[in-house]
């Protein structure tokens, strides 16, 4: 921990927080560890985000070991472009080391236009030969090669292109994997979903673990769209195998994030209950982040400081999510919402110097909040302004059904009168125009 | 050939029974063109006819004299004759001639408007309407006589008429003029609901292309149910014709409007007060400006109404913090206001600066209120029969058939109502 930052935790006079310190990973994120579950493509553009988070934000240590380290992945492969953006990003702070690289820079792009060369000659001869099964090999080849040289639309392109050649159902399942992982890459999830059911199409080439590849990618279509409980029953339904296999686009405790996260925000006692708590298969994901697990818990029993508290500590490194980052405000207010009305929803009266207490926040503001959700009829109470207390407030029912039924006879009347004029101007209309 | 004075003893001879009646309306009709041509020297004739006895004679001779123009001075006394004539003329007798009972009194507003005098034709004009009117139906003269009204402010006279419904309209124009000149005097008497669905008559009228007359209605429209409703109102019909569809019709030409319901949704009095400001003098160009302020007193109303939701207790200095009141004082003063209407239950406690907000005290168990509802199912239950009745002389029409014969593509009786823009025939 840098310098800076322990002063910082010091005079921070709040002492909860020290003193749950130990099992919260309130510290930073540990970038190292962090980009070591991703493979491929993903990992340089997750790095790249956290950079340019951190760079917003003011925090050039992080920023610069982001940097770094996707100098160096990137070095492993061959897009030359994104070389150059991250140099240029560097601009020369981490020293000579990871400085401009033109020669490297040379040979790769030298080496593609042959690689380019060879393709398209191999496409041709296929193409002339008639061969599907070679075109397609030929198109996948050429997607490939526009894939690791960062060319990404073109990558789709060629992908989609393999589809007219497409014999067996395996070949249909390929090509939409590839064109999924493109579209998630380019964040165009609209073609993602359209991939995405056509791939559930084909239902007899569909193994496990591909279906857990596509719960996953559906999940992030949901969340992109702030479908939140539909992305959360995806992630929900994600089986445990999928392990590590899907590191190009998600890792399992994203799966665990994601998902708990989604499913907090927007389902009910019972669902998450039901199909987070008790779930076999999630309860997998949930070990590989103890805090999310932790918070849910806290949430179900009714914890709600220690689960805010648990919220608040994640939330800066779920600031640094590539998918999530967009999210984690709408989120977090969902489910502090949604704790709120919990927490009034059993009671007759609440004090609200003793809910204040629990929620850790002021009288005042939590005022604010409630008024906020009675005026959304989320919750049905009044506040006692005098006397700091939250009366629930019971619709009488008999009265309402009076009132609904004289509004309803009201508008039914003025409806019918009004159409039965507009009829007669219609027919007053019509008549005279015949006349004419 | 005639002469007047043969005319008149016709018409003295003429007036007592039925049959002479329809025979000297042949008389008369024949006599039209003499008399219009004979115009100027009409008035002695007629203070030999007495207008309660002889009322179709005296229409014909009175119309015939004030067809010419006239100038000021004629106007004094013709006014004065007119009126006396419409108060005390026989309904069966001026019924023979509707199309001359109506240039009278069109030529009496005139005059009647050129003395600026508006007030003393409203008595007048109101017993031509009740004369002439037939139940339900709209005649000519309802908008002249609310016009009439509105100028000279006796908007509770006015407003009498208003109560009776109103389903059969010969002229559209008549009828839109009806309901936007109905619809301002209800504004005048504070009967915004009235008012409202008198403007919404205009506004969703089934209409080929955008008339002057709906476009005004249109901004009062905006206007008025910001007052009462709060936001542009969308229900029932709405649900039928597409309230967007109607607003994309008018957007082009009232996007002002549009933007004031759009900042009054925020609820923020400040954007309101800054949005009327600087469009303070578009309002004002409009007339419209006097019900823009009371846009923005509603507002006020609105938002302690909705407290009212949300707390049991609340300070005076908290409402007039959240409402955007300069003083607690003020607040008050709102408060005791909105109490005194009926619009919100509340007692003040003015030694701690409290209010307290009750629940509505109606607790539907009342004689009156059982009453009231029984009287409102009668009346849906006759409403109902009549849309029936309509129902089916509508699918017995000879013209609708022919018209559905021939059109059937096009038209499904469905979608008759649901796509009123589509309907140029």
């Amino acid at each position: 921990m840098e310098p800076d930052d322990e002063i910082y935790a010091n005079g921070e006079p709040d002492s909860s927080n020290n003193r749950n310190r130990p099992i919260i990973s309130g510290e930073q994120l540990d970038i190292e560890a962090y980009a070591g579950l991703y493979t491929g493509r993903t990992k340089i553009t997750r790095l790249l985000f956290i950079a340019d988070q951190c760079g917003q934000n003011n925090n050039t240590a992080m920023q610069m070991e982001a940097l770094r380290m996707a100098y160096e992945e990137i070095k492993k492969g061959e897009n030359t472009q994104l070389f150059r953006d991250v140099v240029h990003k560097i601009d020369g702070r981490l020293g000579d080391k990871y400085g401009m690289d033109s020669a490297w820079c040379e040979a790769v792009d030298r080496r593609a236009v042959q690689k380019k060369e060879k393709l398209e000659n191999e496409l041709n001869a296929y193409r002339t030969n008639l061969i599907k099964e070679s075109i397609r090999m030929g198109y996948n080849d050429f997607g490939d090669y526009h894939y690791t040289h960062g060319s990404l639309a073109d990558a789709f392109k060629s992908y989609v292109r393999t589809r007219d050649y497409c014999t067996t159902s395996k070949h249909v399942i390929h090509m939409c994997m590839s064109a999924i992982l493109v579209s998630i890459e380019t964040g165009q999830f609209t073609h993602v979903t359209s991939y995405i059911s056509k791939a559930e199409q084909t239902v007899d080439a569909l193994d496990p673990n591909t279906v857990s590849k596509l719960h996953c990618a559906a999940g992030l279509a949901h969340l992109d769209s702030k479908k939140y409980k539909l992305a959360a029953r995806k992630f929900l339904e994600v089986a445990p195998e999928l392990g590590n296999s899907y590191n190009e686009v998600i890792a399992p405790q994203d799966v665990a994030t994601y998902g708990g996260l989604c499913a907090l925000a927007s389902f009910d006692r019972m669902e998450l209950k039901n199909k987070v708590i008790d779930s076999i298969n999630f309860r997998n994901f949930l070990e590989l982040v103890p805090e999310v697990r932790e918070l849910i818990h806290d949430f179900y029993s009714s914890h709600y400081a220690s689960c805010l508290e648990y919220l608040g500590n994640l939330k800066a490194n779920l600031m640094l999510d590539i998918h999530l980052h967009d999210h984690v405000q709408t989120l977090y207010d969902q489910i502090r919402n949604k704790a709120l009305i919990q927490y009034t929803h059993p009671f007759v009266s609440v004090d609200l110097h003793v809910m204040a207490n629990a929620f850790k926040t002021t009288v005042a503001g939590l005022e604010k909040e409630l008024e906020a959700l009675i005026t959304d009829n989320q919750i049905q109470a009044r506040i006692d302004s005098h006397n700091k207390i939250l009366y629930a407030r019971h619709a009488d029912q008999r009265n309402a059904t009076f009132q609904r039924v004289l509004q309803t006879g009201n508008e039914f009347d003025r409806d019918v009168r009004a159409m039965l004029l507009r009829a007669n101007l219609i027919k007053v209309e019509y008549k005279a125009s015949r006349k004419l | 050939m005639y002469t007047v004075e043969s005319l008149v003893a016709q018409i003295q001879g003429l007036s007592s029974s039925a049959g002479d009646l329809s025979l000297l309306l042949t008389h008369l009709k024949q006599a039209d063109e003499f008399l219009h041509n004979e115009s100027t020297r009409l008035f002695p004739f007629l203070e030999q006819l007495d207008p309660t006895l002889h009322s179709l004679g005296y229409l014909y001779i009175l119309e015939a004299s004030t067809s010419g123009p006239v100038t000021n001075e004629q106007a004094r006394r013709l006014v004065l004759l007119i009126s006396r004539f419409l108060t005390s003329c026989v309904a069966d007798q001026i019924r023979l001639a509707p199309e001359k009972f109506i240039a009278v009194c069109k030529s009496f507003k005139d005059q009647v408007l050129m003395l600026e005098a508006p007030i003393r034709g409203v008595v007048p004009l109101l017993e031509a309407v009740k004369k002439l009117r037939s139940s339900e139906h709209l005649t000519t003269l309802h908008p002249d006589f609310l016009q009439i009204c509105l100028l000279a402010k006796c908007y509770k006279t006015g407003f009498s008429i208003l109560e009776d419904d109103i389903f059969e309209v010969d002229q559209p124009r008549d009828f839109y003029l009806y309901c936007y000149y109905g619809g301002m005097i209800c504004i005048g008497q504070k009967r915004f609901q009235k008012a409202l669905e008198l403007l919404h008559n205009v506004v969703t009228a089934p209409m080929s292309s955008i008339n002057a007359i709906a476009v005004e209605a249109f901004k009062k429209y905006v206007l008025v149910s910001l007052i009462y409703n709060g936001q542009i109102y969308a229900g029932g019909f709405e649900v039928l014709f597409g309230f967007h569809s109607l607003t994309r019709l008018f957007l082009p030409f009232e996007q002002l409007y549009i933007e004031l319901a759009n900042t009054y949704s925020i609820g923020k009095i400040s954007e309101l007060e800054t949005y009327i400001q600087t469009n303070r003098e578009k309002f004002d160009s409009d007339n419209n400006l006097g019900l823009v302020k009371q846009v923005v007193s509603s507002m006020y109303k609105r938002n302690i109404q909705r407290l009212t939701q949300t707390y049991l207790t609340l300070s005076l200095q908290d409402i007039a913090n959240t409402v955007q009141l300069s003083s607690p004082k003020e607040a008050e003063m709102h408060v005791l206001q909105m109490i005194q209407d009926g619009e919100i239950y509340a007692t003040i406690n003015q030694r701690d600066g409290m209010v307290r907000f009750l629940e509505d005290p109606e607790q539907y168990k009342t004689c009156e209120m059982i009453e009231h509802i029984d009287s409102s199912i009668q009346r849906i239950m006759t409403l109902s029969k009549k849309l029936t009745a309509m129902d089916e002389l509508i699918s017995c029409d000879p013209l609708y058939l022919a018209k559905v014969g021939r059109e059937r593509q096009r038209f499904d009786f469905d979608d008759f109502d649901s796509v009123p823009q589509k309907f140029n025939i």
